[in-house]
């Protein structure tokens, strides 16, 4: 999530080791901006992760939140 | 999947006691015998002075304008957490409107989309998640908590705001209380007066749910 709304920032399937490589890539290039990975689990539910689930239908990268 | 159900911001407040159950019960508490205490007095010195001297009426009524106008602040204080923090139409805001409904549930969304404010079931309560902050309504629906917590990027667009604190705080409830900045617990008619107009249903929806 970003200031367009949201950008996708790589595609990848659990068969394509290579689509795979590069989202991990990304991953880690974004989590160095500071950015969070958040796995949505359905209603109500959410998971952070510090490495790319390769099985995962989505991840969403957020930035970190602070009492205002 | 190597996922962890503790929120990494966590690691920024490591002096703050986590904001579970009992410690919300506890702030309630606080809060409640915080606001007799600012009243009572002047109510007191109000009535004591009428009935020593009927002609101090104006300072007697100046008395309980103030044990009428500092609750109001403090509660004002607690609604405003929620107010809308950007005005007007941002670039990015229709495609984090699509990404936020996605997140929400049928129900939830069409209470968002009309009040702004994202309704969420948790273990604490009843969430109403906005822009730059949320109300809990704890169970039984007799208190509201307000927090105060935002992304850090503040140039996001609306939604995307509300859709990441929904996130941080679907992955760890007690993590997001606690890194949030506590701001007022009180009745939630309290809350309702304070709420701009078009957020009140949104408040009314959370405390039947937490019923």
């Amino acid at each position: 999530m970003d200031r367009t709304g949201h950008t996708t920032l790589a595609e990848w399937t659990a068969e394509d080791d290579a689509a795979f490589a590069d989202a991990v890539r990304e991953f880690g290039d974004q989590q160095a901006l500071g950015y969070i990975g958040t796995v949505p689990d359905g209603p109500g539910k959410a998971t952070h992760v510090r490495e790319l689930p390769r099985d995962a239908d989505m991840v969403i990268l957020r930035r970190p939140i602070a009492g205002g | 999947m190597a996922g962890v159900q503790a929120l990494p911001e966590l690691a920024a407040v490591p002096w703050r006691q986590p904001t579970d159950a009992r410690w919300l019960r506890r702030w309630g508490r606080i809060w409640h015998a915080w606001t007799l205490l600012y009243t009572v007095p002047f109510i007191a010195a109000a009535v004591g002075m009428m009935w020593l001297e009927p002609l101090a009426a104006p300072v007697a009524l100046a008395a309980l304008a103030h044990a009428w106008i500092i609750p109001e602040l403090y509660a004002f204080r607690g609604a405003s957490v929620v107010r809308p923090k950007t005005r007007g139409e941002t670039p990015g805001e229709p495609v984090a409107q699509g990404l936020l409904a996605d997140l929400l549930g049928h129900d939830a969304r069409e209470l968002q989309r009309r009040t702004g404010l994202a309704l969420e079931r948790g273990g604490l309560g009843v969430w109403l998640v906005g822009q730059g902050g949320a109300l809990l309504v704890t169970p039984g629906g007799r208190r509201v908590h307000c927090f105060c917590v935002a992304a850090t990027d503040h140039e996001l667009p609306p939604s995307d705001r509300v859709a990441h604190l929904l996130l941080a705080l679907r992955v760890d409830e007690e993590g997001f209380a606690t890194v949030a900045n506590h701001a007022f617990a009180g009745a939630p008619w309290r809350v309702r007066r304070r709420l701009p107009q078009p957020m009140r249903p949104a408040l009314e929806a959370a405390r039947r749910a937490a019923q």
